[in-house]
């Protein structure tokens, strides 16, 4: 019997009071040195941290001197220190595969309080891990070779950054953004909080760098369609759409945008309170300088469409360059690019504030939403930086912004969006420097947590901004009595520190709406293997010691697209994401972890039900065979395959069903012993 | 469609205009209502505060009685925003109290009767005929369309909160009513107080709260540029129109806005006389309002601007799209 040739050394860790508060350390040593002596446990240690250079060393010492085939390491989950364990047997010369962890800390001393009970369930598990561990065996890890090429998906400050650092590193570079032009929220924003240095200032040099940038392939007006392969070796397909500009003829004049006569609302950049024209610039500074033609609201295409016709055509009969630059008949394109890594920078929306009627958005004409007083606010924007009401010319004398607009509010988002408070702080001292105007903020709690940031807070309450601690109930046109003037806006609102329900007239309320993912982030997280948390934002491997990259490999996140976050940590976060794909790219080839699935080719009847079930989509069905093969660079060892398989034909390496059924026996070990008493 | 019927007291007496106008449109939007036989008072909103197990038991009573009576329909439809409510929450109350439902259940057999919470569906008038009967089967049977009246649809707070088993598109700023008067040729006006309250009983109990509430209503309504009001709740249309005329002595001020139920502007629009609706009961004559009514259609202003808007148009105007 296998058992009786191995030497198992199980060693269970205090992790400080962690374990040893509640579970009886010394016990479970007992326990694993006298009754599972004939499990081929030759010894049992407690340490206080194993993870510790020295309970690291205790282990490696056992193995040479003790000359140990298995190791257990009874402590926290393997998600927290496996590599280390791992490492630890590597470097005395054991195979890593043939090291385990038992989960006693997490599943037993986290979860339970009875001392007796705990040590019981903590015993169990030892049990069941050395069982599982008899049946491990060795393996080698999967090497694959590394493209040096990376994707960024996003042209926002967060994908600038991260494009900026991988390309001045010296490697390739594709840039894909889905719209007109780099530069994302941060280019309609005129200040930044808490320096109010100037965004475009700051944003627009990283804009223009990345658009020149020889390791930079810009693709603007552009979507990913389609990812395969795996960590080192992506294939990705992008579509870039048309623009109907000769891209490479274009000077960038815009005598055409001057001459088109259609002027239509721009809800994108300018928010929905500006106009733009049929054929526009996305801005000012937008990079590349090229405009785009919108075939929605073109004349010509409205025309060919409904009756068969064109007509207007005055961008491409005024168009100075030769050949001309307007392209009518321009076609999407599909690209394919071979890249290594991905860093995924696909930011935010806004929150919709149609949603909370009560608070009059779209329907009360002064009722604007803080991206459309950033715009207002900025001196390019479509009030030339005066703030004003919507007849666009009176200024107002008194502005309420009303905080926490579907953010930290059950009936629509739970999650703080992290910025509104700032921001509201920056548009209310934006707002009184420029008209003069009172300045009302109605705030469940400011939160001003980055460097400099209560400093900017206090400075706001001295220039004489108001607080209100109050959610507000509603924001109303119509007066409550004959007392009340007509044209204000009332704000009703609880106020909790006077203890009074006040309702302050103003005329205009600003709508500090929350951050909300892109409405196709689940679709966009398939495309690209990653999932979403249940608000929408896209999952990071772990919470604290690893918020950049995601359960699958080789993909990155980083700015909002993670979750609200302001600009200095979307820097830091595209920064730090090209770090680790630089890391990547320097080793030249990556180690995979070897747990992988394999198809027994003899068992398999060709069904195909594993094809679709691979979230990784690393099974493909070969047809000369008649079997389903999994890439095993792609496979991330789920076992959903592995549990699916009708006829038992898929083995999960590291998990085979020999090792889990030995698991399950050593964890039914006193159950067992009872029944054969009985 | 058929549909269980509970009155209510209010529309037997103060507003029989809403019955009498129920009555005339129900066979053209081919509605068949079965009264509930014996049915009892709701106890309208204050006895819920007074008696909790009594005035569930109350309104028990009704539902046991539509339970038993029931034989097409599992729709118990009213028209009172009050008698709505009590329904819908007495049965949304039994269905997840298990105390209340066996005492309630208790207090009814000692009559012979009970009733299985989540038997029937209690639903509002408005209800029915807006998402039942549908606006494409009204706006077919309109042979007299409103064209050229201004009306302020207007909700109360009763019947789109706490909306038990989700019948309405917003909570706050329904727009079914809305849809509805557009499918009869009218023009709802865009306004803020949609679901404000309309003051209820304290017109008898605090006549100057009340008086606050309704002048509100009616200046948000004058404001918006309405005609008239259109509302679906006896209490409601009672404080708005009877009290309109107190409200403007408090106030010195002279608001003449109508009070109509949407039953009495469906019946207009059907082609009946004002007199069969019960028109021409209400305070505050709506007789100058109803004179805007055009056969034509008003012309929409050009809705696909040539000129290019100036600065001195503005910003672009707000938009619930």
């Amino acid at each position: 019997m296998t058992s009786q040739q191995e030497r198992v050394g199980v060693y269970v860790c205090h992790c400080g009071s962690n374990i040893a508060g509640v579970v009886d350390v010394e016990s479970v040593v007992k326990f694993a040195a006298e009754e599972l002596k004939d499990r081929g446990v030759v010894l049992a240690r407690d340490y206080t941290f194993m993870c510790s250079v020295a309970g690291q060393e205790l282990i490696e010492q056992d193995i040479r001197e003790q000359g140990l085939t298995r190791v257990v390491v009874a402590a926290c989950s393997p998600h927290l220190h496996e590599k280390t364990f791992r490492g630890a047997c590597e470097r005395a010369g054991l195979n890593p595969y043939l090291a385990e962890m038992a989960s006693i800390r997490e599943h037993v001393a986290w979860v339970h309080s009875g001392h007796a009970a705990a040590t019981a369930k903590a015993k169990s598990i030892v049990s069941g891990t050395v069982e599982r561990v008899l049946k491990n065996e060795a393996l080698d890890a999967i090497k694959v070779p590394i493209d040096a090429a990376t994707l960024v998906v996003g042209g926002g400050i967060a994908g600038l950054q991260a494009a900026l650092e991988v390309a001045e590193a010296g490697y390739e570079v594709y840039l894909i953004e889905r719209e007109a032009s780099l530069g994302g929220h941060m280019a309609q924003f005129d200040k930044t909080f808490p320096t109010l240095d100037c965004a475009a200032c700051i944003l627009t040099p990283k804009m223009a760098s990345a658009g020149s940038h020889p390791k930079i392939h810009l693709f603007t007006w552009s979507e990913v369609e389609k990812v395969e392969g795996f960590v080192g070796n992506y294939t990705v397909s992008v579509k870039k759409k048309p623009r109907y500009i000769d891209e490479d003829v274009c000077t960038g004049c815009g005598i055409c945008v001057e001459k088109c006569p259609v002027l239509v609302v721009d809800d994108n950049f300018e928010a929905g309170i500006g106009y733009r024209k049929a054929i526009y610039w996305p801005f000012a500074q937008a990079v590349p300088n090229l405009p785009v033609l919108d075939p929605d609201t073109c004349t010509y295409f409205i025309g060919a469409k409904t009756k068969d016709k064109g007509g207007c055509k005055a961008c491409e009969i005024f168009c100075p360059t030769v050949p001309n630059s307007i392209l009518f008949g321009q076609k999407e394109e599909r690209v394919t690019l071979k890249v290594g890594n991905i860093i995924l920078a696909t930011g935010w929306e806004l929150f919709n504030a149609r949603r909370i009627p009560q608070y009059g958005y779209g329907r009360l004409a002064n009722v604007f939403s803080n991206l459309e007083l950033e715009r207002m606010c900025n001196a390019a924007g479509p009030t030339g930086g005066k703030i004003v009401l919507r007849d666009g010319q009176t200024a107002p004398k008194a502005v309420g912004i009303v905080h926490c607009v579907g953010s930290r509010d059950r009936n629509y988002n739970p999650y703080c969006s992290a910025i509104c408070c700032m921001q509201s702080l920056k548009l209310a001292h934006l707002v009184k420097e420029r008209s003069g105007a009172e300045v009302y903020n109605f705030y469940i709690d400011i939160r001003t947590p980055g460097k400099d940031y209560d400093e900017f807070y206090q400075r706001v309450i001295d220039e004489g901004v108001h607080f209100v601690r109050g959610k507000v109930a509603d924001v109303s046109d119509v007066p409550l009595g004959p007392g009340e003037e007509s044209g204000k806006l009332y704000i009703q609102v609880e106020d909790t520190l006077a203890g009074l329900q006040r309702r302050i007239p103003v005329d205009m309320v600003v709508l500090a709406s929350g951050l909300e993912p892109r409405h196709d982030s689940a679709e966009v997280g398939k495309t690209f293997g990653i999932s979403c948390s249940t608000n929408g934002w896209f999952i990071e491997k772990h919470a604290k010691l690893d918020p950049i990259a995601t359960m699958t490999d080789g993909v990155f996140v980083a700015g909002c697209a993670q979750g609200p976050k302001d600009i200095p940590a979307s820097v830091a976060q595209g920064a730090a994401a090209a770090a680790r794909v630089l890391s990547y790219i320097r080793q030249g080839e990556l180690a995979l972890e070897p747990v992988r699935a394999s198809v027994v080719e003899e068992q398999c009847s060709g069904c195909r039900l594993c094809n679709g079930l691979c979230p990784y989509n690393a099974i493909s069905f070969v047809e000369e065979r008649r079997v389903s093969e999994i890439n095993a660079a792609l496979c991330q060892g789920c076992g959903t395959c592995v549990a699916a398989c009708p006829a038992g034909a898929i083995q999960g390496s590291g998990y085979s069903n020999e090792q889990l059924f030995a698991q399950i026996e050593g964890l039914l070990r006193e159950v067992r012993h009872e029944t054969e008493v009985v | 469609m058929k549909a269980l019927f509970y009155p209510g007291c209010s529309m037997q007496k103060n507003a029989r205009p809403y019955l009498d106008s129920l009555l005339a449109i129900r066979a053209d939007i081919d509605l068949e209502l079965q009264e509930i036989d014996d049915w009892n008072c709701c106890g309208a909103t204050e006895y819920m505060s007074v008696h909790r197990v009594a005035a569930h038991s109350l309104i028990g009573r009704n539902l046991a009685l539509a339970q038993q009576q029931a034989s097409d329909s599992d729709v118990l439809t009213a028209g009172c925003s009050a008698c709505y409510l009590n329904l819908a929450k007495t049965d949304a109350q039994m269905r997840e109290d298990a105390h209340l439902n066996a005492t309630v259940n208790e207090a009814l057999a000692a009559g012979g009767l009970a009733y299985q919470p989540g038997s029937l569906k209690v639903r509002h008038l408005l209800d029915v005929v807006c998402h039942d009967i549908g606006y494409a089967a009204i706006k077919a049977r309109v042979v007299k369309p409103l064209h050229g009246l201004k009306v302020a649809a207007y909700y109360g707070c009763q019947v789109a909160r706490p909306d038990y088993d989700g019948r309405w598109d917003c909570h706050e700023h329904p727009t079914a009513m809305d849809q509805l008067l557009r499918a009869l040729g009218a023009e709802p006006v865009e306004w803020s107080l949609k679901t404000q309250c309309c003051g209820g009983h304290m017109s008898v109990i605090g006549p100057e709260v009340a008086f606050g509430l309704i002048r509100r209503l009616i200046h948000g309504a004058t404001q918006a540029g309405a005609d008239l009001v259109a509302t679906l709740c006896p209490m409601c249309q009672l404080n708005l129109d009877a009290y309109q005329v107190e409200m403007n002595k408090h106030f010195h001020s002279d608001y003449q806005m109508p009070v109509l139920y949407f039953t009495q502007l469906m019946g207009l629009a059907f082609g009946k006389n004002a007199g069969e609706l019960g028109i021409g009961k209400e305070f505050v004559d709506a007789a100058p309002a109803l004179a805007k009514i055009q056969a034509e259609a008003p012309k929409v202003a050009e809705a696909k601007r040539k000129r290019r808007p100036k600065p001195s148009d503005g910003l672009p105007p707000p938009r619930m799209e």
